[in-house]
């Protein structure tokens, strides 16, 4: 199975202090350090165990500047065959819409059975995979926990519903799927590995390449457009239980209870 | 016929025992070779491994750990034993040697043995053969009614052993025993002509058997002879030849094990022998993924291990109920081995070591991960058996494979990035320093360019970071300050030192960090580093190299008591602190890995009036308190935390305080004492702190006094100078 997937590379939540920069519109990026989207790193580690089982080849795309070859690197010691960096000025102030159509004219460039997404891009709104499907017209679904290969062209996926539950769903080849967190266990990549592939060469495309016109993509085409960006003000903070250690597990049963996580 | 015929006349079956036991021997020691053979063949396919360097230090080791059963007192009864075995063993050696060649050869006598001393020395092997006849029932009752626990073996690791060595035991004790009939009926049978009665050694195994003998005709006496003769060459050539199948081959190993053990301890084995850390990239796999990706040193240990038990004994992750076992680490690679390299039929190898049992794995991820590198059992293991350098290596291996729990990824990658297992900004690694209080009374100063300092403290990520721990880097430096030492930190240029790392077998990463902490140390020009976290000594002193000499806090405070710079007010001055008893933790690094025992107690004695206690488990017995570093990130399946049974230790002793002296060893004590609902009964105290609280500094008054008298002084020798 030819399988791609599309990462992103993101500020990594876990290891920066976000904050606001001066103007008020975006966060302050100098010291940022960046890795891979979390649930991209599911996505890849899922296609390579997909490939483990049936064969054939993984393929990691973004669509970025030369500091985002940093993710494709990543993932690529991870074992995908290759990387594919997708580089304009162009496409730069792409909304959701624009990165989905840069994605789908490479998608129509190669012949892909299976498009995986993160469920969602830490600093994105999860919109990508589904608008790529629909751009391509391809099945698409959202959420998947699960990736059983079916004969025939098919696969059984379970998708996460709401309160924890699970549907299962078949569906046909090819198609995009966006994968949650927590699918399998994502193998780690040292270093090492990152430094055994940083001598592979990363092809770039631009938009001549992919032949998008320069109209459909990048800020003059997005409709949707940042205005704002702010820090929420923090709330009440916690709330500290104050009692003996018995009256306090019992409150602690109670408050979880109420929550609905205990039946 | 006056005398019993010699083993070698008699005849029988048509042949002379002569003919008989050379067939005897040459097929005993044929096989034997043969078996031995075959049981080296994976060291030949086994990774490289430098052991024969420093011959004569090596031959120091041997006599001290070999001959003198250094480590075998640590366990009293087993090891008194075994020194009585062992003993037993060695001076029977020549007569066993002298009684198989007589076989073949009736009046051979051992070059040195036939003027005077052969006597004496026969006196001696028979109170010897009489004494591990002994020790053999008492071993086998101790495994039949005694039981100790270090010898069961838990039902995921297969059957019990007992029976093994049962048999093992009852081998030896039937060679005792004909050896002693085989002297003995000699010894009972009439002279002939010419020749000298023989003495046996009164009380001896051999003088009762004569005694019995004595009434014996001739001819029984002859066939006795004969008999026990044939017994004692079956058994010592079936044992001969068994030994390699189980854990008594290390009467065959053991020496060599001993010679070629690991002379530095406290570095850890590099990912490859021979292999540069610039060519390391150029190896294509790291650590020990299949069987003969050990080095053949590691592959001799596992056939050297003589199911002690101490090891696994003695660790903390066993005593909690983690799935690792020193023990069983050892003898399921040695069954794999005798598994994979049978002695009939072909070797098989290849296999992955980590995995399930039915993809031909002998080890779970877990196992390998809930080692602490503590040490306990290579303190322990009497055959010097090494277990960290395989832990790691086995680490190595599975890193290499992208085979890291998750729980350990974001701080490995956190650390990778931000030079700190918490993702923290580098900018905010100074931060500690800037409590208000602290500030005013003890600026610490950043080094750099223009910041120079005698002396760098390395503060590393967890006291840089952690709220708690940030007491401790400011107990350090406030002690520094006050015996007037020229300090500084590296700040924002400081990595972590990447101990942990380098011991959860993340090489590469390792590396990566003490180069970038060489670099900054080097270029901060400091003449001595001093640090108040042991696994930061550990790696500074052992891991990283051409960097100043390095000191334990520990070790500046007990120098500066000696020498008179730090005074301690009486422990009951501090009100909070009177009516308190201490007991002192040893952490794994400071104490086991780099033997800093004395200097953290003579601190202690050092306070007036503190009362200090030991606990059972000290000094080199030490029990870990959880593990540092990576390990506080890492959720083992563990049935209770090494840091409860830790403090419950303490309490038995009767202790209400622990002083440590280890940012980690806190960390584990103090949630240990709240799991173990033991708030308000124990506290934990870190030694800086503990220093930190009762120096005796001047007191405000004192100062003004003190103040005012220099004032005095000033304003007298300007006067004098104005009279001038």
């Amino acid at each position: 199975m030819e399988i791609l997937v599309c990462v992103r590379r993101v500020p990594d939540t876990s290891e920066n202090e976000i904050e606001l920069n001066r103007t008020g519109n975006d966060i302050e990026r100098d010291e940022l350090v960046y890795s891979i989207n979390e649930a991209d790193n599911y996505a890849v580690e899922e296609a390579l165990q997909i490939v483990a089982r049936t064969g054939g080849t993984v393929t990691v795309a973004t669509v970025g500047g030369e500091d985002d070859e940093e993710v494709l690197r990543r993932e690529m010691a991870m074992g995908a065959n290759r990387g594919v960096l997708m580089s304009d000025d162009a496409f730069s102030g792409s909304d959701g819409r624009g990165i989905a159509t840069i994605l789908k004219a490479f998608v129509e460039k190669g012949h892909y059975d299976l498009v995986l997404t993160g469920v969602q891009a830490e600093d994105g709104g999860a919109q990508v995979g589904g608008m790529l499907a629909a751009l391509l017209d391809y099945p698409f679904a959202s959420l998947v926990t699960s990736i059983e290969v079916l004969e025939g062209k098919k696969l059984k996926i379970s998708r996460e519903i709401a309160g924890g539950n699970k549907e299962m769903n078949e569906i046909d080849l090819p198609c995009v799927l966006s994968i949650q967190t927590g699918i399998n266990e994502p193998r780690y990549v040292g270093m090492r590995g990152i430094r055994q592939v940083a001598g592979v060469a990363i092809p770039t495309f631009g938009a001549k390449d992919l032949g998008i016109g320069v109209c459909a993509v990048g800020e003059t085409a997005a409709q949707v457009r940042r205005v704002d960006y702010f820090v929420p003000i923090l709330g009440k903070g916690a709330e500290i239980l104050r009692g003996t250690r018995e009256e306090n597990v019992d409150k602690v049963l109670e408050l979880v209870a109420a929550k609905g996580g205990l039946k | 016929m006056d005398n019993i015929p010699s083993a070698a006349q008699v005849t029988s079956w048509l042949v002379t025992g002569r003919i008989l036991f050379l067939l005897i021997h040459v097929l005993g020691v044929a096989g034997f070779f043969y078996i031995v053979a075959r049981r080296l063949v994976p060291l030949f396919r086994a990774e490289r491994d430098f052991r024969f360097d420093q011959p004569l230090v090596r031959l120091g080791r041997v006599l001290k750990f070999w001959l003198g059963q250094w480590k075998q007192p640590r366990y009293k009864l087993a090891g008194t034993l075994h020194i009585f075995i062992f003993a037993g063993f060695i001076l029977l050696a020549i007569r066993a040697f002298s009684v198989l060649i007589v076989g073949v050869s009736q009046n051979f006598v051992m070059p040195g043995l036939s003027g005077s001393a052969g006597p004496i020395y026969n006196i001696i092997t028979d109170y010897a053969a009489t004494i591990v006849l002994l020790c053999m029932v008492i071993a086998v009752v101790r495994r039949l009614v005694f039981k100790p626990a270090r010898y069961a073996v838990p039902a995921r690791y297969g059957k019990a052993h007992t029976a093994d060595a049962i048999f093992l035991l009852s081998l030896i004790a039937i060679l005792m025993v004909a050896d002693s009939l085989f002297a003995a009926s000699k010894a009972a049978a009439p002279l002939g002509p010419g020749q000298a009665a023989e003495a046996l050694a009164a009380f001896s195994l051999p003088w009762m058997l004569q005694k019995v003998l004595v009434s014996a005709s001739v001819p029984t006496l002859g066939r006795l002879y004969f008999g026990v003769y044939l017994l004692h060459e079956l058994t010592f050539y079936f044992l001969l030849c068994y030994r390699p199948f189980g854990i008594q081959f290390h009467v065959e190993t053991s020496l060599f094990n001993v010679y070629f053990a690991k002379l530095d301890r406290e570095i850890l084995k590099p990912v490859r022998w021979g292999v540069s850390d610039e060519h390391l990239d150029q190896v294509k796999s790291f650590g020990v993924k299949t069987f003969e990706d050990f080095t053949w040193k590691h592959m001799l240990d596992f056939y050297t291990c003589a199911d002690c038990g101490r090891c696994s004994d003695n660790c903390p992750s066993n005593a909690v109920g983690r799935p690792l076992s020193p023990r069983f680490l050892t003898i399921k690679a040695r069954d794999y081995a005798f598994r994979h390299y049978p002695v009939l039929g072909r070797a098989s190898n290849g296999a992955t070591l980590i995995g399930s049992k039915d993809s031909g794995g002998i080890y779970s991820e877990d196992e390998i991960w809930s080692c602490t590198t503590c040490g306990a059992c290579e303190a322990e293991c009497p055959l010097l058996v090494e277990y960290i350098d395989k832990i790691v290596d086995l680490r190595r291996g599975m890193i290499d494979d992208g085979n890291v729990p998750q729980s350990l990824q974001k701080p490995l990658k956190a650390l990778e990035s931000r030079g700190n297992p918490y993702g923290k900004m580098e900018k905010k690694k100074a931060d500690w320093t800037n409590a208000k209080e602290f500030q005013q009374i003890c600026p610490v100063k950043t080094v750099g360019k223009s910041n120079g300092a005698d002396t760098l403290y390395f503060v590393d990520s967890i006291t840089s970071y952690d709220d708690r721990m940030q007491s401790i880097g400011r107990a350090t430096a406030k002690i520094l300050n006050h015996v007037g030492e020229d300090f500084g930190i590296l700040g924002a240029a400081e990595r972590d030192s990447g101990h942990e790392v380098r011991r959860f077998g993340e090489e590469t990463l390792f590396m990566a960090l003490r180069d970038h902490n060489v670099d900054a140390i080097k270029a901060s020009g400091v003449q001595r580093i001093i640090t108040s976290d042991p696994h930061t000594y550990n790696a500074l002193k052992h891991d990283y190299k051409d960097v100043p000499p390095v000191e334990h806090i520990s070790q500046v405070i007990a120098r500066e008591v000696k020498a008179g710079k730090i005074r301690f007010d009486p422990i009951a001055d501090n009100k909070d602190n009177a009516n308190r008893v201490y007991a002192y933790h040893d952490p794994c690094y400071l104490g086991r890995h780099n033997q800093i025992y004395d200097d953290p107690r003579d601190v202690l004695d050092a306070i007036p009036g503190l009362k200090r206690v030991e606990m059972k488990r000290s000094r080199d017995r030490s029990f870990c308190c959880g593990g540092g570093g990576l390990m506080l990130f890492y959720e083992p399946k563990e049935e209770q935390r090494m840091g409860v049974k830790r403090v419950q230790m303490a309490a038995e002793a009767g202790a209400n305080v622990m002083v440590t002296a280890c940012p980690f060893c806190m960390v584990n004590i103090e949630d240990a004492i709240k799991v173990a609902g033991m708030e308000g009964k124990m506290t934990a105290i870190d030694l800086t702190e503990l220093v930190d609280q009762q120096i005796a500094r001047l007191s405000p008054d004192l100062k003004e006094e003190r103040a005012s008298e220099i004032k005095e002084c000033v304003a007298v020798s300007e006067s004098a100078s104005r009279l001038e």
